[in-house]
């Protein structure tokens, strides 16, 4: 692993030795040892140009569990809302010796581009680009279902998960939709035909525009965002006519299977895309997925960073 | 005035012939003076001075990323010797003192002739007419008319500009995108763009407004020209209109004719312009279209941006990409290697068929009495695309590093030599 | 190469030196066994189950990983981690016998170390390891030895246990007759 951009970076094995190095640490954490010496020396920053409170803290816990430091940039108020470009905040970071850039920001490849570019010389991780990808909340998921639903081992073949909602903005949707089935787990998308992207007949997911006739059948019901802010866009009608279709109510949980989980990558619109009682129900795994959310994230920065990085063994001679 | 004698050259038929200049006019060896300098043309090939009917010269207002002067200075380069520099500057060519600025700049300069084109509208905002007439009848002559960068959307403006311009034989050019399928999109719509989580730009947000205005066209009998063609069902409409007798023109640019939306996989926005990249099915119909004369001619689009706008994430980069240098190596690579178009085939596209459209004289041949535009290539070498060392002022070429063919050795504008390159 | 123990040999060593773990422990009630993954764990379990028997108890042996504290990490690319598990749950208090196959330049138990010291404060910690090649980079010393195997430094000593490998034995490579 080089950076991590995107889940289409990481073969199946990858994927699974994360999966596997999380369960590990996460075990490890239940215990006694809160704090590991393996990236001390380390500098990791946090390079936030779009709010987000949970994703930052988790990052920044996992980095400090594991002895690094942590620096924060977060761009509200910092010389980017003054117009400086992402290239020039990558070069000024560059200067302070980042060995690893977690970068959320509102365009989709701007993750790429700083790897790619090389305006940093550190390991890049894609905490979320525009709506383009979210890798980490993605393994986060898999570890989550993987926990619940496969005794923690393997992949997830024979697991069925419904994704709901805004396919069509969604980048924890399509980190998702890539890692679940590398991982061979059956997916598909429920949504609106208008939240579907079009060119989705590439990607051998199910698709279907009702939630009723699904709910019985999923393994995994994961509930997106609806992003509110869309709806200039004429996507649905009314919020309400989308809750009636699409909300995971009550009723529709009931129909679940018995052992079916409920997942929502956060932050819920409670009563639209899920109701309050769904989302507090004994089904419901989003407050666990918060917490697998720190380690899958140490898992992915002892990957990247406990070793020797790329960039060092190439400079080194040897090759990963 | 210059005299020269070109030997040994090559037509686009391949047939080897001696050609005179003398005042600015291609003459008859006996109309030449004594004093005539000699140019040793052997194993070039002598083709007319391309003629660009959608170039961007930024002049007034953006000479951070062109000017008139190193425009033309690129048009030469590329072997043109005429271009047609669009309205969208700052400000809008939509007055007659604003295209007469831009006309007396290329007279001035003298390396190309540069015809301007006049807005539609006022401030191409898609309500008012310009003073078209004022436009046609100033020194600048102006014939075409365009507001692109934008779509002239609402029906009726659009039914009347093109009854409008019958005064004076005129043409408008349409930017054919529906502004409301196309708010903030960034590529083509498909399932790169889906994977990429860019907005798409669906094909039909062209198709549909081709389709309207072919049938505006033949309504009000006037002339269309629809820019920049990308869509295979862009192409097949054009082609049933011009069945029916539709008095339709179109144009592809080179850029259309190779690259595909996959190239946005690197987030390069050097592949972002507009209208965007996008299937390979597209690219064969396009090439499809130009070679049976569904889309007329090939006009680069020659969109100048500086560094700073595309050294940055995707979407907040410009759209566009310098294209007169590149433009016909790039359209033989295309169309003649791939044999879908003899050389004299694509010179017309690139040059008589484009003039016509245009009613520019003194370009698009090269015979006696004809005005000395005209480019000596090499055919036989190829050479390297470096961004560097373009003759534009900016560097956006998504070509850089291609080792393409054809050479263009010098190029002559009204008998004068205005480009000569290099040798290494 | 040529070897210095075979199946026989081996299971004598283990043998003995689950009697000493008991005489010098004065019984099992306290012990906790850990093994360093690989070889080690499958040693700590051997012992484990030599000590079960000889005192008709059960006896559990766990395991220790110590990828995170090695003090080597940044000269390669990543180790995966490997599985770390406490029988009982907490060493505070508890006699801790460290196992490994091989005991060579002492930083791998200087890393189970500071692991165990992440973990609780145990009573003791001892070592017992199956070969003692000598060679020591740090003063480090073990309480239990099945052999010592006096080597150079460009040998490899390899231990070979049937549980992952062919047969039981340890053979020396690079031997220079």
């Amino acid at each position: 692993m080089k950076h991590l951009l995107s889940i289409s970076d990481l073969s199946k094995d990858e994927a699974m030795e994360i999966l596997d190095t999380a369960a590990e640490l996460a075990r490890l954490s239940e215990g006694a040892v809160k704090k590991f010496p393996t990236l001390r020396g380390r500098t990791v920053v946090n390079l936030f140009f779009e709010d987000s409170t949970r994703t930052r803290i988790s990052f920044e816990a996992a980095a400090k569990r594991l002895s690094a430091d942590v620096i924060n940039f977060a761009a509200k108020g910092s010389s980017v809302s003054k117009g400086e470009s992402l290239k020039d905040t990558a070069l000024t970071l560059q200067a302070m010796g980042a060995d690893a850039v977690v970068i959320r920001h509102g365009a989709s490849g701007a993750a790429h581009q700083l790897a790619k570019q090389e305006w940093m010389k550190g390991v890049v991780i894609n905490a979320g680009d525009g709506t383009h990808e979210h890798p980490t909340q993605a393994l986060l998921d898999a570890f989550t279902i993987r926990r619940h639903l496969k005794s923690n081992q393997g992949d997830l073949s024979g697991v069925k998960v419904g994704i709901i909602g805004d396919i069509l903005h969604s980048r924890v949707a399509r980190s998702n939709i890539l890692l679940l089935k590398k991982l061979d787990a059956e997916v598909v998308l429920i949504a609106p035909p208008t939240l579907i992207p079009v060119g989705v007949s590439n990607w051998q997911v199910g698709v279907s525009y009702s939630l009723d006739d699904q709910i019985k059948t999923l393994d995994v019901v994961m509930a997106l965002r609806v992003q509110k802010e869309r709806m200039d866009d004429l996507y649905f009608p009314t919020e309400r006519e989308y809750a009636r279709g699409y909300g995971l109510t009550s009723e529709r949980m009931n129909q679940m299977k018995a052992k079916a989980i409920v997942m929502h990558p956060g932050p819920m619109n409670r009563g639209l895309e899920i109701s309050a009682e769904s989302a507090d129900s004994h089904r419901s795994v989003i407050v666990e997925q918060v917490a697998n959310g720190v380690s899958v994230r140490m898992a992915v920065l002892y990957l990247l960073l406990g070793g020797a990085t790329f960039k060092e063994l190439a400079s080194s001679g040897e090759s990963l | 005035m210059n005299s020269y004698s070109i030997k040994g050259a090559k037509d686009s038929n391949g047939k080897v012939g001696n050609y005179f200049v003398s005042d600015g006019v291609l003459v008859n060896e006996s109309e030449l003076s004594s004093s005539a300098k000699e140019i040793d043309a052997k194993d070039l090939t002598i083709l007319p001075g391309f003629v660009d009917l959608h170039t961007h010269l930024r002049e007034p207002g953006r000479e951070d990323a062109e000017t008139v002067l190193t425009g033309s200075m690129s048009a030469a380069t590329g072997g043109f010797t005429a271009i047609s520099a669009m309205p969208n500057t700052l400000p809008v060519a939509d007055t007659a003192g604003v295209v007469e600025q831009v006309y007396r700049l290329g007279k001035h300069h003298g390396i190309c002739d540069v015809y301007p084109i006049g807005a539609v509208t006022v401030g191409q905002g898609g309500t008012q007419l310009a003073e078209l007439s004022a436009m046609n009848q100033s020194e600048a002559a102006v014939r075409i008319f365009s507001d692109d960068g934008h779509c002239v959307s609402d029906a009726l403006v659009m039914r009347r500009a093109l009854e409008y311009v019958k005064t004076f034989d005129g043409i408008i050019a349409q930017h054919a995108q529906d502004p409301r399928l196309t708010q903030d999109s960034q590529m083509n719509e498909g399932e790169i763009s889906a994977r990429l989580g860019l907005k798409g730009w669906p094909a039909v947000a062209e198709e549909a407004i081709i389709a309207r205005d072919v049938l505006l066209a033949e309504h009000v009998d006037s002339r269309l020209h629809v820019c920049h063609v990308t869509t295979a069902g862009g192409v097949e409409i054009i082609r049933t209109a011009k069945e029916r007798g539709i008095k339709v023109t179109a144009e592809v640019t080179p850029h259309h004719l190779l690259l595909t939306d996959d190239l946005a996989e690197s987030y390069d926005p050097v592949y972002k312009v507009n209208p965007p990249l996008r299937t390979k099915d597209d690219v064969q119909a396009l090439r499809e279209g130009l070679a049976d004369g569904t889309i007329d001619i090939i006009a680069t689009d020659h969109a100048p941006h500086p560094q700073e706008s595309k050294d940055c994430e995707w979407s907040a980069a410009a759209f566009g990409m310098v294209g007169l240098e590149t433009a016909f190596s790039i359209a033989y690579l295309a169309m003649v290697e791939t044999k879908l178009l003899t050389l004299a085939q694509l010179v017309d596209r690139m040059s008589k068929i484009p003039a016509q459209i245009g009613r520019y004289q003194g370009h698009g041949s090269i015979s006696v009495g004809a005005g000395a535009n005209f480019t000596l290539v090499d055919l036989d070498s190829k050479w390297k695309v470096e961004r560097l060392k373009l003759a534009s002022k900016s560097k956006n070429t998504p070509f850089d590093g291609m080792v393409l063919p054809g050479v263009i050795t010098k190029t002559f504008n009204n008998g004068a030599l205005v480009y000569e390159r290099n040798s290494k | 190469m040529s070897v210095i123990l075979n199946s026989g040999e081996i299971s004598r060593a283990l043998r003995r030196i689950s009697h000493e773990i008991l005489e010098k422990n004065h019984g099992p009630e306290n012990l906790l066994l850990l093994g360093i993954p690989t070889r080690g764990a499958y040693l700590g379990r051997r012992i484990a189950s030599a000590i079960s028997e000889i005192e008709k108890t059960e006896l559990e042996s766990g395991t220790l990983d110590i990828t995170m504290y090695r003090d080597d990490l940044r000269l390669k690319a990543p180790r995966t981690l490997l599985p770390t598990s406490i029988p009982g749950g907490s060493i505070d208090g508890k006699d801790v016998v460290l196992i490994d196959d091989v005991f060579y330049s002492g930083r791998t138990i200087r890393a189970a170390l500071d692991a165990l010291n992440e973990l609780g404060r145990p009573k003791s910690v001892q070592l017992a390891v199956l070969i003692d090649r000598g060679h020591r980079e740090l003063p480090i010393r073990a309480d239990f030895v099945g052999k010592n195997i006096p080597t150079a430094k460009e040998e490899s000593v390899r231990v070979h246990l049937s549980e992952i490998d062919p047969l039981d034995e340890v053979f020396i490579e690079g031997r220079t007759q």
